[in-house]
């Protein structure tokens, strides 16, 4: 979907739902909730969670930790299931990005792509000139044959963003990607997901506990609480793009989603 | 960035062979050390000479017994039944591994026998492995893979259990299921641990294929074990101890092999400075 279809769905969406109902959701969680062990010792995750993503929406997840963030994007990739409710991701497998690039050490840069092709059943032939693209779409073109370990933080959740990429999957789902990269990199980062997002077409569930980064990225934040974790609020972002994290726009909105999270550790006694 | 440039792959190995020959002298001259005590015991006169020679004689002995043809037939004997046996053994231990550390069952049943076997002494199986298998190339074949196969199954049984989660999870959402998943991460994740497996269960056949051919002599099938045990019965010390030599050179020079496939991954995966 392009940029301008995605503002008049954006657009219409208040107004007119009736319109927009033939485009079903990307994702769509209906009271989905998740418990972790048994009797009294049982701990719920995630409590009766509603959320729809529609197709091409860049959807931002803002909670402390312990909110059942990465619990909600495992059920949306599959790699786990729902105690109660239902998860919907479309056909095929969502692309996931951990904090940790999690890259292979065995493998070259190259041969970490060329995995993920492989797996998708992307034939031999093709596999080296699209890891060729991936890497060049990531900026990092001419790295083929470095290890992982030969790369900085930032490289490599570069090439974690390449590999999850090269799945092509029409769902990306973020688990704090750039939650240990330093601010510098993460700004330039941002940048590069916004463009990769923008020129595919493809539907984004990014978690963070960084609000400002929710707020330079997500067309929606969706505030989450701890334990159990719970919708508590929906933030629309209006702020046009391309956005810059230290714009007075983004730092207003951090600033309100900011308050109603104090407002919800406060409600929780933490 | 400066932090994570490597050095270009050509141009350090052929440091680290430099680094390598500066580094030789220590060995050189603990070879050196050990070469002097043994003298220093011989002239001592704790032992008659016919008994414990010095190295002078013993060398020269092992450079005679370098030219004979006869040597080489037997050394090449003893190195295809290694290398027989280990292949042997390296195939069922790594089915076994395989199998025990995926299947839950099967590691209750037999995870901790694999271990016991391990250390139980294989020279322990060569009783039985006679009256199964007679004075014959069998009884040593059996004893060298059984002496082996633990190790090669345990390396990979704990190179399997300590794949980060991250990993598995990470090679999942790729879409890698069973098979595909054990060929494409669980395998190559598990590869340091099974090379130290590998690199045990070589010593260990080592040892079980010596202690083999000193206990079974097969006819018209000369070894350097035969050999060891005829250089005792005809009291040649300095043969004895030639072929001594040669049974710890051939298993350095293998564990050497060991040392580097080891080295390499280690140091492909960032495991260890690229200069050491």
């Amino acid at each position: 979907m392009t940029a301008i279809a995605r503002q008049l769905v954006t657009g219409v969406a208040g107004a007119e739902p009736a319109v927009v109902a033939e485009a079903p959701p990307a994702v769509s969680l209906h009271e989905v909730s998740r418990a972790f062990g048994e009797g009294t010792g049982a701990v719920l995750a995630l409590d009766r969670v509603s959320l729809d993503v529609r197709p091409g929406e860049f959807v931002c997840l803002v909670g402390a930790s312990g909110c059942g963030k990465t619990t909600l994007l495992n059920l949306v990739a599959g790699l786990d299931r729902p105690s109660a409710g239902e998860v919907d991701a479309g056909t095929g497998r969502p692309a996931l990005m951990f904090q940790d690039a999690a890259l292979f050490p065995w493998l070259t840069v190259a041969g970490n792509v060329e995995l993920a092709l492989r797996l998708n059943g992307v034939p031999k032939g093709e596999r080296r000139t699209r890891t060729a693209e991936l890497l060049e779409t990531v900026h990092l073109g001419g790295m083929e044959r470095r290890r992982p370990h030969e790369l900085s933080g930032g490289m490599r959740q570069r090439v974690a963003l390449a590999r999850a990429l090269a799945q092509d999957a029409r769902v990306l789902l973020m688990d704090e990607p750039f939650g240990a990269v330093d601010a510098i990199t993460r700004d330039l980062l941002h940048d590069e997901v916004e463009h990769i997002w923008q020129a595919r077409d493809v539907t984004v569930l990014f978690v963070t506990h960084n609000v400002r980064e929710a707020a330079r990225l997500g067309d929606r934040i969706v505030l989450l609480t701890s334990r159990p974790g719970r919708v508590a609020a929906t933030f629309d972002v209006a702020i046009p793009r391309p956005r810059r994290i230290e714009s007075p726009e983004v730092s207003e909105l951090a600033g309100r989603v900011t308050a109603r999270l104090r407002e919800e550790v406060g409600r929780h006694g933490r | 960035m400066a932090v994570d440039a490597p050095i270009t792959p050509g141009a350090s190995s052929l440091d680290r062979e430099l680094a390598g020959l500066g580094a030789l002298w220590p060995k050189l001259a603990a070879i050196g050390v050990g070469l002097l005590v043994w003298q220093i015991v011989v002239w001592s006169q704790w032992r008659p000479d016919y008994v414990l020679p010095g190295p002078v004689p013993v060398f020269k002995e092992l450079g005679n017994q370098l030219e004979q043809a006869s040597f080489w037939h037997a050394i090449g004997i003893t190195l295809q039944r290694a290398a027989i046996g280990y292949a042997l053994a390296v195939l069922i231990g790594s089915l076994l591994g395989a199998a025990v550390a995926r299947v839950r069952p099967l590691r209750r049943a037999i995870g901790s026998l694999i271990t016991g076997l391990q250390t139980m002494p294989s020279i322990v199986w060569f009783p039985l492995a006679i009256l199964l298998f007679k004075l014959g190339e069998g009884a040593i074949l059996f004893v060298v893979v059984l002496g082996a196969a633990p190790s090669v199954a345990n390396g990979l049984i704990s190179g399997i259990d300590h794949i980060p989660p991250l990993m598995l999870r990470s090679g999942r959402v790729l879409g890698a299921r069973g098979l595909g998943l054990f060929r494409f991460v669980i395998l190559p994740a598990a590869l340091p641990a099974f090379v130290g497996g590998l690199k045990q269960g070589w010593a260990f056949a080592w040892r079980s294929l010596m202690a083999g051919e000193l206990l079974v002599i097969v006819a018209n099938r000369p070894s350097i074990g035969a050999r060891l045990e005829f250089a005792r019965q005809f009291s040649q010390a300095e043969a004895l101890l030639a072929l001594m030599i040669v049974v710890l050179v051939i298993g350095i020079l293998a564990d050497s092999v060991f040392s580097a496939a080891d080295r390499s991954i280690r140091r492909r995966w960032g495991l260890i400075e690229p200069t050491s």
